[in-house]
């Protein structure tokens, strides 16, 4: 087996004996059985005349409390890939770990990519499994299915892999609690950027609004959410929204249109750079 | 023709490969900013012998080893390992390492462990039950192979780190301080299993402040102080010549001055002990004390222990 590939199932393994995965496993679970009795209330509810809602604002009332459900996931998954990554080389250089395998005929590029490799394998399994879960348990609660389930999954496993990667790259140099800390800020700061960047559609101010475009460029986290919100409303949210005009734009927990195709290619080229950036710094870091 | 002319020079570059020595430096030197970790290390090691690197806490002995695995790079100065150069990837399939700081994956078990080493290494798959069933029972660590690393003592982590340096019959092994965790018992095994690496040819590179356990396995040492070799030789050229102690009373410093001719003099009062004196010399330093006027009480040569070489290297190097 090529090294790459030795170091990727060395940090599945690792994940998996230090019991990570079956922790995920166990609250992911607990939190798609609270959400499949909650979003079954949603069909029990009725309006002034004491009917139940028609399908069309059950489905609407479901995506916006999906979105609200999926953004606590997306956030695990970016907090867990934030404190998983930090210490991924960082700690393994501190405890002396990687002092008897580097001496062995491995390249450190195939370190770097090989943990990155195996945490990405991860967070694809996790975001696959709890978004399908998930979308299973709104089903069988509401008859809703977001419209665009194999995107939103997409969507939220790049998420994960923003914050893996530069956690990682972070790790090269920084160490661990340092490194898992600040890919974490730089999250939420993405995130609020990206608000910033809302408000300032609605308010049509071109400088707030270039706050929300640079934080997509520099750390694509937001805008990859934005195109999972795209991916669980139904259409005739998006319809109602775009009927309001630059307000519809406005709303943190909504998009009225999917990533621009320019800014999925950025976030491959994105990806792209923070790999090479890791395995220079890391080449280049003395142990 | 040009064929066999590219093979025959391939022959010989393999030949020139072969007989190269086990580790060459040519003024091999690192700096951390302005603090000078190895200053211009030239050494050769040969093949199938243990080379003893001594000095003492923060001298430059690990930061030795790191630069020439590539953990680490010169400031200038070059190495070379088995005949390639430092960092060459292909060399380090001949090379085994315990470093230092030893740490393993505490999730996996012993022979997990080295099975990780043995792919890296890389070992032909067919040959890793027998490599690690052979490590386990050198390292003495048989019984505790399915067990978790994280169960284990230090001494056995650096017993497993031993393990895995010794995967695959390596030509070159690097020990950084190897008997660091390990009791007496511990200790007298890593000699003999360094012994038997030289009985089968491999080369050892033993970084040790623990002077009498380099004393029993090295052929050959080299002392660093402050990044620098202040000695380098066989163990016989360092330890070259006898001490002699003398107790005699009635000299004068001006008598003891005089007597300096017979080699350095540590004077301690009545006690005075003449450093590397030929013994045939013994009975001149005798007469050479009476005609000053001394009176001899006690004559004892001894032979010269590495610990004191090594303290008066480094007492030399102070002054």
């Amino acid at each position: 087996m090529p090294p790459i590939l030795v170091i990727a199932r060395l940090t599945v393994q690792e994940s998996s004996r230090r019991r990570l995965l079956l922790a995920l496993l166990i609250l992911t679970l607990l939190v798609v059985g609270f959400s499949a009795w909650g979003f079954n209330k949603i069909t029990t509810v009725t309006n002034s005349s004491g009917n139940t809602l028609p399908a069309d604002q059950v489905a609407v009332v479901t995506s916006q409390l999906l979105i609200v459900i999926v953004f606590m996931f997306s956030g695990v998954l970016a907090l867990s890939a934030a404190v998983v990554s930090g210490p991924l080389i960082s700690g393994e250089v501190e405890s002396g770990l990687l002092l008897s395998m580097l001496a062995r005929p491995v390249r450190r590029s195939e370190i770097v990519i090989g943990k990155w490799l195996g945490l990405a394998i991860l967070v694809g399994i996790y975001a696959a499994g709890a978004g399908f879960l998930e979308m299973a348990a709104v089903d069988w609660a509401t008859g809703y299915v977001p419209p665009h389930p194999a995107d939103l999954i997409a969507y939220v496993a790049a998420e994960g892999l923003v914050l893996l990667s530069l956690g990682m790259l972070l790790s090269t140099r920084l160490p661990g609690i340092t490194a898992g800390v600040i890919a974490l800020v730089a999250w939420l700061i993405a995130w609020i950027a990206g608000v910033v960047g809302d408000i300032g559609t609605g308010l049509q101010n071109q400088a707030l609004e270039n706050v929300g475009i640079v934080s997509h460029l520099l750390l694509p986290s937001d805008g990859l959410w934005r195109g999972a919100i795209f991916a669980m409303e139904p259409d005739v949210l998006i319809a109602s929204m775009r009927a309001l005009g630059t307000f519809g734009r406005a709303n943190p927990f909504a998009a009225i249109d999917p990533p621009p195709i320019q800014f999925l290619g950025w976030v491959v080229v994105w990806f792209a750079l923070m790999l090479a950036l890791s395995v220079w710094s890391f080449r280049t870091r003395e142990i | 023709m040009a064929e066999v002319a590219e093979q025959t020079k391939g022959a010989a570059s393999q030949g020139a490969a072969h007989i190269a020595p086990a580790v060459k430096t040519v003024e091999l030197t690192k700096r951390f900013g302005h603090t000078v970790a190895l200053a211009g290390l030239s050494m050769e090691v040969p093949r199938g012998e243990v080379f003893g690197f001594l000095g003492p806490n923060g001298a430059g002995k690990t930061t030795a080893v790191k630069l020439l695995l590539g953990l680490l790079k010169p400031s200038s100065g070059e190495g070379w390992l088995l005949g390639k150069p430092v960092g060459d990837l292909g060399t380090r399939r001949h090379i085994g390492y315990l470093p230092e700081l030893f740490r393993y994956q505490t999730w996996l078990s012993a022979a997990e462990v080295l099975a990780l080493h043995c792919e890296l290494a890389p070992l032909p798959r067919s040959s890793w039950k027998d490599e690690i069933r052979t490590v386990l029972d050198t390292v003495g660590l048989t019984d505790r192979a399915n067990d978790r690393v994280g169960t284990f003592s230090k001494g056995m982590q650096q017993r497993l780190g031993l393990g895995a340096a010794l995967l695959g019959e390596p030509e070159l092994v690097f020990l950084d301080e190897p008997t660091s965790a390990l009791d007496p018992v511990g200790r007298h095994d890593v000699r003999e299993i360094i012994r038997g690496l030289t009985s089968r040819g491999t080369a050892v590179f033993l970084n040790s402040h623990l002077l009498s356990e380099v004393e029993q396995v090295c052929d050959r040492v080299a002392v660093v102080d402050h990044g620098r070799v202040i000695a380098a030789g066989t163990m016989d050229e360092l330890l070259g010549g006898t001490a002699v102690r003398v107790r005699a009373t009635g000299l004068s410093q001006a008598d003891k001055n005089k007597l300096s001719d017979f080699g350095r003099i540590d004077d301690e009062g009545d006690q005075l002990t003449f450093n590397k004196l030929n013994p045939d010399r013994v009975p001149d330093l005798v007469t050479a004390i009476v005609a000053a006027g001394g009176r001899v009480y006690e004559v004892a040569p001894r032979h010269q222990t590495l610990e004191d070489r090594f303290l008066q290297l480094l007492e030399d190097e102070q002054k």
